[in-house]
Parts: structure tokens; C-alpha cells; sequence
């Protein structure tokens, strides 16, 4: 039963009607949750003791830095299917993550920005995190580049994953030789927060929103998805058929 | 209200992450309904434009 | 090509790739060129300020360093890719990751190793004590076959493309950052008279990971261009 759904998820007009029916719901609940994140995070959690109003910046900050780690592995583990099983719908899912993972690494990157110049002083530090997350940004960059430099999609796509899996396996790397340079160098070190004495009505939006942000991005992957697909199968019948029932 | 717009004085910093994340989101909404709205205009005015040729050449033989 | 060993068939790759390298002398002497160029313009631009350039120093030289194998990639597979022996390659009955490490070998060899050579020269021009030379040495020697394994990988990836250069650079870079780290900070450590057997093992053993996860990368990409 279960085989014969997925089996039927990879074909492309399956897919396409079945992503189209989840995205209101998703999209929904996805609203639904930034609303009483943000209501509960900038209306209800008190200010932070040290920190005064500006921690509320965490978040966007917080949830965008766990989003932009968290898709980036999405997309090199559909890669790696791609790759392995030659499944097209992984390809399409791998491509259509890369630019809302890095939208998650710019926001990431400029709140942090926002947050670092009340807190130290500074726009920007180099700080290992950071860094490190700057780094992640070139990758995603460099996947997306390569996927549209390349003109036959299928070929792009494939390139595209091998990247991503060689960017993987780098980014530990990156990160632990960023926060062992940095320690060496004696950045400017503030503990942005203590995470075991974090207050729950600071925690709880804090979750929330990351939460709405994991459904924001699976919401706005299969949007992305479902334009991939129209656009590789723009020769096949039903694509014409929806073309024309579009336009009456 | 003025309190809660103020922010403690980091009005600027958390409207700022806010607002631009705000951005950064919707423009990701926009992104994919515009390319799926351009992609379908090109298919349809595609097929018109076969559609019209197979009528010229159906009348002409 | 099927009665050849695998032995013989990576001699013979190494070999070709070397002999028309010579051939190419005079390209191959630019990235080198390069190398020495751009250090030697950083105490024109800084000023001749002997313990600022012995700070910046060890830096200076391994990004030059980076640039200059980035320059030198292009030409990696490039050739082969256009007469079709790159092709030709992909059909041989030998695992294609194993002959790929032949035409990394092959340049290495004619991009890396001078790079190696002439970097004392670059030291002393930038005023490095004589400990210090010897470590950027030794890191070049370690980290300029990475950067060979990991450009492998990025020119395999962009070699079908017209204008793949400047999307090499940006696939490319990110991933060399942590040999920039850990190589440039030995030379500086060790210019401090600091013991820097820590950062030397760290680099092997990135050589070591390059080394066996490239070429399969690499062959992996070839296949993907090449279909």
C-alpha cells in the first residue's frame, strides 16, 4: 500500500496535484504558527535580564541558522538519492531547497549582523559561527550557480547533488577549523545564551518558530518543486492540458 | 504600544531583522507563483500559436 | 587499453600528462608567475614594514598560493575534454577514480611542486625567519595536493561548460578555507617558536580524506559531464 503511494509520488503529475493539495494546509498551519510565535515571542516572553528588548532578534536568528544547517543536509541526502536511485522527483526536491536554504542563510547572516552591533559593538565579528555560516552561504551560492550554468536539467541536477554531497562532507571541516582558528585568535566572545537557564516563556516561541519555519520551508520547496516540474516537462501532454485548463 | 514599537531602544536593530526577514520571506513566496505564471502563459500562447497552424493548413489542402 | 595493468595504465596516463605538459611549458609557468607576482605585490601595497609584513606573511603566501592552483585548474582537464580523450578515458575497463588520480599526480606535479619550490624565495622576500620558511614548506607540501584533489572535483564538475571559470572559483574556494587556516596558522605559529605538530597532523590527515573521497568525487562528476 504504502510502496505502491510512493511509487506513484514519482511520477510527475501525481506529484504535482498531491503537492498542490498539501500546500494550503501546510501553508495554513505554517501561518497559523508564525502568528503565535511572534505574538508570543514579542508580546508575552519578558525582556532578557542582560540583553534587554534587542534578544528578541533570536527569533528570526535562531530558527534561520537551524533552517539553513537543516536544509542543507536535506538536500544532499535527496541528492545522494538522485544520484543513487536516479529518482528525478529527489532531483527536482534537492534543486527547489537551495535557494529557500540560502534565503535561511542570508537572514541567518544579516540578523545576526543586527543583533552583533547592539551586543559587540560591531556589524560583523569573526566569530566562528559566522563565519562559518558565510562559508555555508558560498556553497549554497555555488549549487545554485552550477545548476543554472548547466543548460540539459537532468545533467544540471545530477552535478548539482554531487556538489552538495562534497559540500557535506566539508562543512564540519569548515566549521571546526573556523572555531579552532578563532579560539586561537581570541575573538571577541559573548555567550549570546545560556541555553540550560533560558526562561520557558522564552523557549516556547522560540520553538514555535522554528517550527513554522521548518513548515515555511516544505511549504516553499514544493512550490518551487512544482514550478521544476511543469518546467522540465513542459513538453508532455499533461503539462498542455493544464496550460490549457489555465487559460479556459 | 509606543513602549512595544520602541523596543527598549534596539527599535531599529529588532524592526530591522524583522522586517527584512519578513522580506526575504515573502519574496521567496513571489518567486515560484511568478515563474509558474510565466511558464504557463508560454505554453498556452505556445499551443494557440500550433493550434492556429494546424487550422491554416487544414483549410488550405 | 584493456591489456594494459592498471600499473601500467596509470604510468602511461602520468607520463602523457607530463610530457605534454612540457610541451606547454610556457603555460604552465603562468599560474607559477602569478604565485610570485601577487606576493610580491602586497610589500608594494603594505609598505616595506619588516614585523607587519612578517604578521601578514605566511597569509599572504598561501591565499597567492590558492589563487594561483585555482588559475592552474582550468587546464586540468580542459584538453582532454575537448579532443575527446577524456572520453576515451570514461570507456577504459580500469576504475576511472584510479586513472583520474594519474591526472591529478600529472598536475601536481607541474603546478604544485613548483609552487613549493620557489616559496622559500617568497618567505625571505617577505622577511620570514628561516623556522617559519621551512614549515610553509612543509604545509605546501602537504596542502598543494589538496587543493589539486579538491579542484579536481570542481573542474570535473564545470569542464562542460563555456564559461566555467568563474563558477570553479566559486565552488572551489569555500572548500579550500580549511587548509588556508590550518596551513597559514602553522606558518605563523611556527614563526612564533611554538611546536606546530598539531596543526601538521591536521593537514595530513585532510590529505589523507582528499586523497580517497576526490578522485571518487571526481569520477563521479566526469561521468555526470561527460553524459
Amino acid at each position: 500500500m504504502f510502496m505502491r503511494w510512493f511509487h506513484e509520488l514519482g511520477s510527475p503529475p501525481y506529484f504535482y496535484r498531491f503537492a498542490g493539495r498539501l500546500i494550503p494546509w501546510l501553508g495554513g498551519l505554517c501561518l497559523v504558527l508564525l502568528v503565535t510565535g511572534l505574538y508570543l515571542g514579542l508580546i508575552v516572553a519578558p525582556s532578557d535580564y542582560q540583553q534587554g528588548e534587542s534578544y528578541r532578534i533570536i527569533y528570526i536568528h535562531v530558527p534561520s541558522a537551524w533552517m539553513s544547517l537543516f536544509i542543507y543536509v536535506v538536500m544532499a541526502a535527496c541528492g545522494a538519492i538522485a544520484l543513487i536511485w536516479r529518482m528525478k522527483l529527489a532531483e527536482v526536491v534537492a534543486i527547489s531547497s537551495a535557494p529557500v536554504g540560502a534565503s535561511f542563510t542570508f537572514l541567518a547572516l544579516v540578523t545576526g549582523s543586527l543583533w552583533g552591533k547592539p551586543m559587540w559593538g560591531t556589524w560583523w565579528v569573526w566569530d566562528a559561527r559566522l563565519t562559518s555560516e558565510l562559508l555555508l552561504l558560498f556553497l549554497y551560492l555555488g549549487v545554485i550557480a552550477l545548476y543554472s550554468a548547466i543548460e540539459d536539467k537532468r545533467q544540471a541536477a545530477r552535478a548539482a547533488s554531487i556538489l552538495a554531497i562534497v559540500g557535506v562532507v566539508n562543512i564540519p571541516l569548515i566549521h571546526y577549523s573556523v572555531e579552532w582558528w578563532n579560539t586561537l585568535h581570541q575573538g571577541p566572545t559573548v555567550t549570546k545564551f545560556d541555553a540550560p537557564s533560558i526562561d520557558v516563556r522564552m523557549l516556547v516561541p522560540l520553538l514555535i518558530m522554528a517550527l513554522a519555519f521548518k513548515l515555511f520551508y516544505i511549504v516553499n520547496m514544493l512550490m518551487r518543486a512544482r514550478c521544476e516540474l511543469l518546467s522540465r516537462e513542459r513538453n508532455s501532454r499533461w503539462v498542455a492540458e493544464l496550460a490549457e485548463a489555465d487559460h479556459g | 504600544m509606543a513602549e512595544f514599537f520602541h523596543m527598549g531602544g534596539y527599535a531599529f536593530y529588532v524592526w530591522m531583522s524583522y522586517g527584512i526577514a519578513a522580506l526575504v520571506l515573502v519574496a521567496n513566496l513571489l518567486a515560484p507563483r511568478w515563474q509558474r505564471r510565466r511558464l504557463l502563459d508560454e505554453l498556452a500562447r505556445k499551443a494557440r500559436r500550433s493550434r492556429r497552424q494546424q487550422e491554416r493548413a487544414a483549410r488550405n489542402s | 587499453m584493456s591489456d594494459l595493468s592498471l600499473r601500467s595504465a596509470f604510468a602511461v596516463l602520468l607520463k602523457r600528462d607530463l610530457v605534454l605538459a612540457y610541451r606547454r611549458r610556457a603555460e604552465i609557468a603562468n599560474p607559477l608567475l602569478f604565485f610570485i607576482l601577487i606576493t610580491a605585490l602586497f610589500p608594494l601595497g603594505l609598505g616595506s614594514n619588516k614585523p607587519m609584513l612578517q604578521a601578514v606573511g605566511p597569509g599572504v603566501i598561501w591565499v597567492a598560493a590558492l589563487l594561483a592552483a585555482l588559475l592552474s585548474l582550468d587546464g586540468m582537464f580542459r584538453s582532454d575534454f575537448e579532443d575527446g580523450s577524456l572520453e576515451q578515458l570514461m570507456l577504459s575497463s580500469h576504475p576511472v577514480s584510479l586513472l583520474v588520480v594519474a591526472k591529478i599526480s600529472a598536475h601536481w606535479l607541474v603546478t604544485g611542486l613548483p609552487l613549493v619550490v620557489v616559496a622559500p624565495l617568497l618567505g625571505v622576500l617577505l622577511s620570514l625567519p628561516g623556522d617559519a620558511i621551512a614549515v610553509l614548506v612543509l604545509t605546501l607540501l602537504l596542502g598543494t595536493p589538496i587543493l589539486s584533489l579538491i579542484g579536481a572535483v570542481g573542474v570535473a564538475l564545470t569542464v562542460g561548460l563555456r564559461r566555467g571559470g568563474i563558477i570553479l572559483s566559486l565552488l572551489v574556494l569555500p572548500l579550500y578555507v580549511p587548509v588556508l587556516i590550518f596551513a597559514s596558522d602553522a606558518v605563523s605559529t611556527a614563526a612564533a617558536g611554538i611546536p606546530i605538530t598539531a596543526q601538521l597532523y591536521i593537514i595530513g590527515a585532510m590529505l589523507v580524506l582528499a586523497l580517497s573521497l576526490a578522485p571518487l568525487a571526481t569520477a563521479a562528476s566526469l561521468r555526470v559531464s561527460l553524459s
